[in-house]
């Protein structure tokens, strides 16, 4: 038994992969297309927020707030009514985000020093989008007060708030770490445990176990080419985010590669597990869906914040190699530290990677059956 | 030297299902030597023991001298295995198929091409080819290449020629016999009886135990009875008549014609033959021709698998 032989094994699993045009295809655009995706489409920031007004008694107080509203670049006015009545069915019909209620007398209560009332009506039927649109409009009226307070030279708290890391609250820059983590699973658990259960399948593995190849050739064998895949899409889906997005990126590069092939490795070891497990490539594909793709999107703090989990359920997202991955990889790219800060999540990366790694290698039987 | 297989009272169940039921024989050197015997007999779970890709649940098997269970690396470095089912890369080429295997063999093609050429010949101008893109019998001498690339001491070969038409499953075995003039033992499994007939000797294999272990001339003979031959327009209404004639000891249908035993043991051929056409007369069956006739192991298989069930 020779290194010949480990090496003939990647370059055949290198032919498997170059044959199948339309898996290579998907597989090299996946990272593209979903960081073009997420980036535009699932973000939790804001913009063009449709706002009405209801004014029984325009003065001009009412205008200077509307006009404060309409000259941040997140508020667009849609309608200016008279009476509450009327702004009710602009939010039944979906054309109003947020309605601004003033009273009447609104400006002789300010002038007065009197308390004056503003009601803030919000669509929360996404409660995510109604409580950003509340910050959004509360800030808007709390710098309205504070023009009002300068202007009379009363004494006042300024809140000065600063948003680190991502001071824009760009909610891209938040996804690509995920996103890299979900293509890497997807291309390392899901793609070895298909391409191994396909051996299964066709009944070549019966002929690899009648060869002097040991359970670990094969094994790496199989790994090392979809390693290498891995790698190409963690480089696009960078390069995606920064050409499109302007996503920063503030830590070391290599650090982060090196981070990613560390959980390529848990991956890659987790859908050979799967495929040793199942019988069949739907089964194996069905399997390593499931057990990787699902917990790496939902439980991983990719979307939902692991905070804000159900206190019961927010220990089962530390075994999920991905939330792992994950701060680390938004520690590299938006705080840009290093491993004097990440050494923990890294040393449990390496050892879910190590456990996985052993466990696959031990499920892998020399035999049939 | 020594036998290569000897295999003694194997036993191998599934659940509730035995699949080898203390199965024994020996295969010596330079044999080619047949498992015959019907779909689900047990002849792949048996093959699947030899290469050390099942552990059986009772007996010994020792395969070039190693122990099947224990010396399983030692096995499969030595031997050729070519499955049941076709199981080559239908997406790499001819060539990159047999130099995938050759690699994993720690070898080359052009190290092994001599024991290959007869067979790979033929296929060298598809080289280029896709497996996929072969015809049945092409993949079959593709499967048989590679299984031979390394060079092996021994052969495994489980029903290397079914679904392969009959042009090329005599050629198959006319390799088969280049191979075994080199000294090659070959332990070859087959559902059919002619391509029996080209073993040196055969196993017949039924329910997971086997009928008897001989050459091919001598487990015809073991049919002892006198046999006949019936062929006529109507086979299976002569066979259902004959089911009722009160003589009858065996009645079966072999491809064209049919193939009966007399329950009387002390009559000759020629006497059954014309009680018989006596018979089938009577009943309508007037163009039934029948004649006396040498058996071969297909009715001896046919006897034997009946005697065991009773």
């Amino acid at each position: 038994m020779n290194s010949a032989a480990l090496w003939a094994f990647i370059v055949k699993e290198l032919r498997h992969i170059r044959r199948d045009r339309q898996t290579l295809t998907i597989l090299l655009f996946m990272p593209l297309v979903q960081v073009v995706l997420f980036g535009f489409a699932l973000r939790s920031d804001v913009r063009n927020v449709r706002i009405a007004f209801v004014e029984p008694a325009p003065d001009a107080a009412t205008v200077a707030l509307r006009n404060r509203f309409a000259a941040t670049n997140r508020f667009r006015v849609v309608a200016r009514v008279r009476r509450m009545d009327d702004v009710e069915p602009l939010f039944r019909r979906g054309e109003a985000d947020v309605a601004i209620v003033t009273e009447p007398d609104f400006a002789s209560h300010l002038s007065a020093g009197d308390t004056a009332h503003v009601a803030v009506i919000i669509d929360a039927s996404d409660p995510n989008t109604g409580s950003v649109i509340r910050n959004y409009a509360q800030a808007v009226l709390a710098a309205y007060e504070g023009d009002l307070t300068e202007n009379r030279g009363a004494t006042r708290i300024i809140t000065d708030v600063r948003m680190r890391f991502n001071p824009t609250l760009e909610s891209v820059n938040l996804f690509v770490p995920g996103l890299i983590a979900l293509v890497l699973t997807l291309v390392s658990a899901l793609m070895t445990a298909i391409s191994l259960s396909r051996e299964k399948e066709r009944g070549t593995l019966e002929v690899l176990l009648v060869s002097p190849l040991r359970p670990w050739q094969i094994i790496v064998g199989k790994v090392l080419p979809y390693l290498g895949l891995a790698f190409a899409n963690v480089l696009t889906a960078l390069l995606a985010a920064w050409l499109v997005f302007h996503v920063p990126f503030r830590g070391s590069v290599p650090l982060l590669l090196g981070e990613s092939v560390l959980y390529a490795l848990a991956s890659l070891a987790l859908g050979v597990l799967i495929a040793a497990l199942s019988s069949s490539q739907r089964g194996a594909m069905m399997a390593a869906m499931l057990a990787t793709m699902l917990p790496s999107a939902l439980l991983s703090g990719m979307i939902f914040p692991i905070a804000s989990m159900p206190r019961w359920l927010s220990p089962f997202t530390n075994v999920v190699p991905a939330r792992w991955f994950i701060v680390i990889a938004r520690g590299i790219m938006l705080k840009g530290i290093g491993l004097p800060y990440l050494w923990r999540e890294t040393l449990v990366l390496i050892a879910m990677a190590l456990v996985l790694i052993t466990v696959a290698v031990r499920s892998f039987k020399p035999r049939l059956a | 030297m020594t036998n290569v297989i000897e295999v003694h009272e194997l036993t191998k169940r599934f659940g509730s299902v035995t699949a080898l039921d203390g199965v024994s024989f020996d295969v010596a050197p330079g044999e080619v030597f047949g498992l015959v015997g019907p779909d689900g007999a047990g002849k792949t779970t048996l093959f699947r023991i030899l290469t050390s890709l099942l552990l059986p649940d009772g007996g010994q098997a020792t395969v070039l001298g190693c122990n099947v269970v224990k010396d399983h690396w030692a096995i499969r470095a030595r031997v050729g295995y070519m499955p049941g089912s076709f199981s080559l890369y239908p997406d790499l080429s001819v060539a990159e198929n047999l130099e995938f295997f050759a690699a994993v063999f720690g070898t080359t093609v052009k190290e092994g091409y001599e024991l290959i050429a007869p067979v790979y010949r033929q296929l060298e101008p598809f080289r280029d080819r896709r497996a996929d893109a072969l015809s049945g019998g092409m993949k079959q001498k593709l499967a048989l290449s590679c299984a031979l690339v390394h060079r092996p001491e021994l052969l495994f070969l489980d029903e290397p020629t079914t679904g392969v038409d009959a042009v090329s499953r005599r050629e198959f075995w006319d390799h088969l016999a280049v191979l075994k003039s080199s000294g090659l033992p070959i332990l070859v499994s087959t559902p059919y009886m002619d391509e029996a007939l080209r073993c040196d000797r055969i196993a017949l294999i039924h329910d997971g135990r086997l009928l008897g272990v001989d050459t091919p001339a001598a487990i015809g003979k073991r049919f002892t009875r006198p046999l006949v031959r019936i062929a006529g327009s109507d086979r299976y209404g002569m066979l259902c008549a004959l089911r009722e004639h009160e003589h009858t000891a065996s009645v079966n249908l072999f491809g064209d014609s049919l193939h009966y035993t007399d329950s009387r043991p002390d009559l000759s051929g020629d006497e059954i033959a014309r009680d018989v056409t006596s018979f089938l007369d009577g009943r309508g069956f007037s163009d039934a021709r029948v004649e006396p006739i040498e058996p071969g192991i297909e009715d001896s298989f046919m006897s034997l698998m009946a005697s065991e069930a009773a």
